[in-house]
């Protein structure tokens, strides 16, 4: 572990000359090359792939093309890149047509990237939980077919025309009119669209006692962010004549087998950022998701975001409901639960490079990560690449928004030494994400919930990258 | 005025008497007013305080026979299984009972919380078991049924005698007596919202030092060698193109860079092939709840019941009955509740599985 892979900070030119991806040289050797190259990488010697790779260049050997795979660019010995001399069926040929697939999919090629359940984290696909690839997402916008999923008794497509709203007072005193509402009529009114991350409580929850997974799908995966389109749950309140000085708070409630119920603070719902949605990028809201209405509470942990929402009551105490009272409450070191604890907060982490990934050579990679704070917008994100003795502020990607993920990037060259690379948000408030020395000191090692530590990833002298916690 | 005015004039009103509309929050037409009947079928919602609560009751001994007929196949004869959720009871002692507080909260070396070392409020369990269990046929108990369970699993902890019979009248008494029923903690800053929570500031406070800072020595945990493939082939778990690729797990650590590799999509099999009437099948009556097609979930996989009992001369009518009467034995000790379906349908599902559980 070097300690001083800061003290050259590389400047855009810098990285720019210093910078050179090899990614895939066995696609310019023969089968006893890529033999040789294999040999030798298996002893570390990471230099002799440039060997390799410059004596494949001088011809010597064939091109052997297998599958896809990384591009790595030479300069061949021919004077030129077949895949620029030689004309591909695609430059040269007919393409399909318009529709071809009515609902368009991603590339072939891109396969590999799939939301995925965590093996033996459940005994059921119906109470499980699959985890969004963080790793291979740009931006902040998770796609919605790659949402991570939790279900408690199974998922469904209900049909919207059978679907109903019902809001309704836990005491006739607190709502005047109790009402039942259609998707239809829902859709009708005034309608808000806002970016908003979701992150599950127990995200990380793996790792609060030590490393328990490979990569960053299965320790940070139970987060996702979308633009969420719907109406403000105020605005139906206000249909309804709530007593709003004694309904304090609100449940929710979905129309699924479990029937999810939840406790909200009636301050969220007057702030206008609670929304019955049923917008989900652009389209409606996936089954998976809570096809068709579902609550959106900006901030606070997913369970309460309730899926296929059926009523929404409004009371004057909570509900100590089972995902409020049995599990979603963190064990502290004295033994008692931390009980209505729904904010999620500051919390940050790099997706490239990340656990499992293998860094192909040395020279310039853009560290690229995720931020965000249940408690607001973030501020700040810093980075280091050494452990943590060390950090540098990187590039927030705008527009930074309230409780939606930030993208942050920042240049990194890598110097081919280990290297344990991390990131560290700060939030509006002021509020620093902790190490997890900081965290375990308060909140010991049994929480199963809320773990926002920074993570660390150790890049190896091999290039292969691993989840790794330190003390 | 000129029609074309007018027709302005108008529209500015109309738009007028919009806005107005809209800032008295009355968005005319949408909605109506729920029935007292509509509000009753779907207000099930029990509170601590036992708002809400319907009147009824039932017996400790009711609650075991509806326990070992609907509960027991996933939480075990005595709610300790572990085999399909985590355990209900367990890990509370009759001190605990006293004390309001589940002493071995505080033992790090406690494997697990049971449901009962966890739970401050009866309320909650009560509210639960009526909502959402049995878990692939939710309300379906009626309310005793639901008072008999709920005293059953506190007669399982300890919490009331084999004599007892829960209702609405004493619940407040079994309140008094849960284990963690003082274990719950609200000094914390975590809720959104005012006059619930006592904290008044995060409880952990880093600060972001920039240069030279205390950092953590050395790597003090990472996945050993052994569990590298435990989550498959992280190659296949990456997109191919890009400056990182995945790594190939099912070589040694430290081998060549990964080739990156891209797996072709699974193929949906459900609704596809022979096996799409039963797979409807399957999914109407909820026996995916509990079998897999190729692996054992709560019971055995489909493919197994396949070629265990495919063979047999008998084997059509010897499923049928099996997925009927259900049972015990033959696969474990996790037994297999009675099932509610046709005997067509019963018939359709044997013959499937007899026929080698296709896909």
């Amino acid at each position: 572990m070097s300690a001083d892979d800061d003290n050259n900070l590389p400047g855009a030119h810098r990285a720019a000359a210093a910078g050179r991806l090899l990614k895939a040289p066995e696609n310019y050797l023969d089968a006893q090359g890529i033999r040789t190259v294999v040999e030798e990488a298996r002893h570390g010697r990471r230099d002799f792939m440039r060997r390799a790779f410059a004596t494949a260049a001088a011809g010597t050997a064939t091109v052997a093309a297998v599958g896809a795979r990384a591009q790595s660019n030479p300069l061949p010995a021919e004077g030129g890149d077949p895949n620029i001399l030689n004309l591909p069926a695609h430059t040269t040929g007919l393409g399909q047509g318009v529709a071809t697939d009515g609902y368009g999919k991603p590339s072939k090629f891109e396969a590999n990237v799939q939301r995925r359940p965590s093996p033996g984290l459940t005994q059921t696909q119906q109470s499980s939980v699959s985890f969004a690839p963080l790793q291979s997402l740009f931006g902040i916008v998770t796609p919605s077919g790659l949402h991570f999923e939790r279900h408690h008794q199974g998922w469904w497509d209900v049909d919207p025309s059978k679907h109903r709203l019902m809001l309704n007072g836990s005491d006739p005193t607190l709502m005047k009119t109790p009402k039942v509402f259609t998707v239809d009529e829902i859709m009708r009114m005034p309608s808000v669209s806002r970016f908003h991350f979701i992150e599950c409580g127990a995200n990380s929850g793996m790792e609060w006692g030590n490393v328990a997974v490979p990569t960053v799908q299965y320790s940070h995966g139970m987060l996702s962010c979308s633009e969420f389109t719907g109406v403000p749950l105020k605005l139906l309140l206000d249909q309804c004549g709530v007593d709003y000085k004694k309904a304090r708070f609100v449940l929710g409630e979905g129309a699924d087998g479990s029937s999810m119920t939840r406790t909200v603070p009636m301050e969220l719902i007057e702030s206008g950022e609670v929304i019955v949605a049923y917008g989900q990028n652009g389209e409606m809201l996936r089954p998976e998701n809570g096809y068709p209405l579902r609550l959106v509470v900006p901030g606070v942990q997913g369970v309460s975001w309730v899926k296929y929402l059926r009523r929404i009551e409004v009371g004057d105490k909570p509900w100590a409901t089972k995902d409020e009272a049995v599990h979603y409450i963190d064990l502290m070191p004295d033994g008692t639960h931390r009980q209505y604890s729904s904010i999620q907060e500051c919390k940050s982490v790099v997706t490239t490079p990340s656990g499992g990934q293998v860094l192909l050579d040395k020279g310039f990679y853009n560290i690229s990560g995720l931020a965000w704070s249940g408690r607001g917008k973030v501020a700040k994100v810093d980075v280091s690449v050494d452990g943590g003795r060390n950090w540098r502020p990187a590039r927030l990607q705008g527009p930074v928004m309230s409780k939606c993920l930030t993208r942050f990037n920042i240049d990194w060259v890598w110097d081919g030494k280990a290297a344990i690379v991390q990131s560290r948000a700060t939030d509006e408030t002021g509020y620093v994400q902790p190490s997890y020395r900081q965290l375990r000191a308060v909140r010991g090692t049994r929480s199963i919930y809320h773990n926002n530590a920074i993570q660390s990833w150790l890049v190896q002298e091999s290039g292969e990258v691993k989840n790794v916690q330190l003390s | 005025m000129s029609s074309f005015r007018k027709s302005l004039l108008i529209a500015g009103l109309l738009a007028a008497t919009g806005a107005q509309a809209l800032a008295q929050g009355a968005l005319s037409g949408l909605g109506r007013p729920a029935t007292p009947k509509e509000i009753a079928a779907w207000d099930i919602d029990v509170r601590p305080d036992f708002k809400g609560l319907p009147a009824g009751s039932g017996t400790v001994a009711q609650g075991q026979d509806i326990w070992e007929s609907k509960c027991a196949s996933c939480h075990g004869i005595f709610g300790e299984a572990n085999e399909v959720f985590t355990p209900l009871v367990g890990g509370t002692t009759a001190d605990d009972v006293k004390t309001g507080r589940v002493a071995r909260l505080t033992d790090p070396g406690f494997p697990g919380r049971t449901t009962l070392m966890k739970v401050a409020t009866v309320s909650t369990l009560w509210d639960y078991i009526n909502r959402a269990m049995p878990w692939n046929a939710p309300k379906s108990l009626k309310t005793d049924e639901v008072y008999a369970v709920t005293a059953f699993l506190l007669n399982l902890g300890g919490v009331v005698p084999d004599n007892y019979t829960l209702s609405d009248k004493n619940m407040a008494d079994a309140q008094a007596r849960l284990p963690n029923r003082n274990g719950m903690n609200l000094g914390h800053a975590m809720w959104p919202g005012k006059g619930l929570t006592t904290g008044k500031a995060p409880d952990v406070k880093a600060v972001a030092c920039m240069k030279d800072c205390a950092a953590e020595p050395k790597v003090a945990s990472l996945l050993p060698d052994f569990a590298r493939n435990a989550h498959g082939n992280l190659a296949e778990q990456n997109r191919a193109v890009g400056a990182q690729v995945g790594v190939d797990t099912t070589a040694p650590a430290g081998s060549a860079p990964a080739k990156p590799v891209v797996v072709a999509a699974a193929p949906k099999a459900a609704g596809s092939g022979d096996g799409g009437a039963a797979q409807a099948l399957l999914t109407q009556h909820s026996c995916t709840a509990c079998h897999a097609a190729d692996t054992k979930l709560v019971g055995p996989s489909f493919k197994d019941i396949a070629a265990k009992h495919g063979a047999r001369a008998d084997a059509q009518a010897y499923l049928a009955g099996k997925i009927k009467s259900g049972g015990v034995g033959v696969w474990g000790q996790i037994p297999m509740p009675p099932q509610a379906l046709s005997a067509e349908d019963a018939k359709a599902i044997a013959r499937w599985l007899s026929d080698g559980a296709r896909k």
